[in-house]
């Protein structure tokens, strides 16, 4: 076995470049080289983390953001409901008042119409009993003779008449 | 292996100085530049040439990018669960430990054989790994004496020990406590070593197997030869497991000494 068998003739050269080459490792590798890249992957962590909490942050933001705007929409669409209602119900009590003038009017109108009706109904019929009347006294004076008072006339076709 | 003289499954491990370097030495003792320093040097080079790949810093990682930010995020997380926030300023020497003996590993397994070159695994060799477990041992006692002085001697001292089982409980834990170095650099080195002791034994029995005729070739060769290919894809999960253990273990030894239970 060699590493026994020259142990005695080699041990100092093998330590002596063990030493010197694990020496430029440690030192100049392990020491100068790892850190940074350890540092590297430190900022890259911390800027992934940093992104990451950003994201969540603007991501609440914008989750408070559409709350807001819902509450607001919601708020709109009430009031916009409410005078919705209102316009209907003063339309509806427009349309009302107007029906009710409109059906005053008429009904004055018609009142009217009705008394000139009967008026002219009650002037005609005066009229009718003061023609039949006379016509009533002259058949009498040509029939017989007699004579027959207005009045008498004017009762005797009252009773005819109105039966 | 008697029989197959020329093919010795523990040649791989030997070292060989190279560039005719034998005689380089410092302050008396010997540091010839060898075929296992020279993986050393492949190790740290390539582990940087990786690790400067990924240092382009973007913030949208590019796929090199994110092959090195998954390593140290993933060393990061073993410390962090394991040592918890006190355990990041280790991510440093967990990730260099981690990725020197995970490459050093799966570089030991390449096939380049086959171009005539040699790899060589270091961490075949318990000198290696023992150093790099005495440097973890090392921290982890540094760490627990400078942050809890003598108290850190309470480590051997489970919560709730009876105040007679102490003298007994005391001495078992810090056994079990000088012993982790050992297991440590030993799991490493035996692994290693063993996987690619099997893969050179069956390698030799391709080889002698169809050396000694056709039909023994395809009744040995052919079978070994499938076994291997199996313990090859065996031998990267345990390559990248091992290290994994490494780095675990460190990782939890400092939990010790960060926390003390």
């Amino acid at each position: 076995m060699p590493q026994i068998a020259q142990l005695a003739a080699t041990y100092s050269s093998q330590i002596f470049w063990l030493l010197l080459t694990f020496g430029f490792v440690f030192f100049v590798i392990g020491l100068g080289m790892v850190p940074k890249i350890q540092s590297t992957v430190d900022a890259r962590d911390s800027k992934i983390a940093e992104d990451l909490a950003r994201a969540k942050a603007a991501f609440a933001r914008a989750d408070e953001l559409e709350e807001e705007h819902r509450t607001r929409e919601n708020e709109a669409r009430a009031a916009a409901q409410g005078v919705v209602a209102e316009a209907k119900a003063k339309a509806v009590k427009d349309t009302e008042k107007q029906v009710a003038t409109a059906d005053k009017k008429i009904a004055g109108k018609i009142a009217e119409a009705e008394e000139a009706v009967r008026a002219a109904s009650a002037a005609a019929l005066t009229e009718i009993e003061g023609v039949a009347a006379e016509a009533a006294q002259d058949m009498v004076a040509k029939i017989s003779g007699g004579k027959v008072t207005a009045a008498a006339a004017k009762k005797a076709v009252k009773a005819a008449l109105n039966g | 292996m008697a029989e197959s003289g020329k093919i010795d499954p523990m040649h791989q491990f030997a070292i060989e100085p190279l560039f005719g370097t034998d005689e380089l030495s410092l302050g008396g003792y010997n540091i010839a530049f060898t075929n296992s320093a020279l993986w050393m040097v492949i190790t740290a080079v390539l582990l940087w040439v990786f690790v400067a790949g990924g240092m382009k810093r973007q913030l949208v990682p590019t796929r090199w990018q994110m092959a090195v930010e998954y390593f140290t995020g993933f060393i990061n997380k073993l410390l962090l669960e394991n040592a918890g926030e006190a355990g990041k300023k280790y991510v440093p020497y967990v990730f260099s430990l981690f990725m020197f003996i995970l490459l050093a590993n799966l570089l030991g397994l390449l096939p380049i054989g086959l171009f005539g070159l040699h790899p060589f695994t270091f961490t075949s060799h318990f000198t290696v790994t023992g150093v790099l477990a005495i440097i973890s041992f090392s921290i982890v006692l540094l760490v627990g004496f400078f942050k809890h002085g003598l108290h850190f001697f309470s480590l051997f001292v489970p919560h709730g020990t009876p105040l007679p089982m102490i003298p007994v409980i005391f001495p078992i834990e810090l056994v079990s406590f000088m012993v982790r170095p050992f297991s440590l650099g030993l799991r490493l080195f035996v692994a290693m070593t063993a996987g690619h002791v099997l893969l050179k034994v069956l390698a030799g029995f391709v080889i002698n197997s169809t050396n000694a005729g056709l039909g023994y070739g395809a009744m040995v060769g052919i079978p070994s030869f499938v076994l291997m290919i199996g313990i090859s894809a065996l031998e990267m999960l345990v390559a990248v497991i091992q290290a994994y253990v490494f780095a675990l273990l460190t990782s939890l030894y400092i939990n010790d000494a960060e926390h003390l239970h």
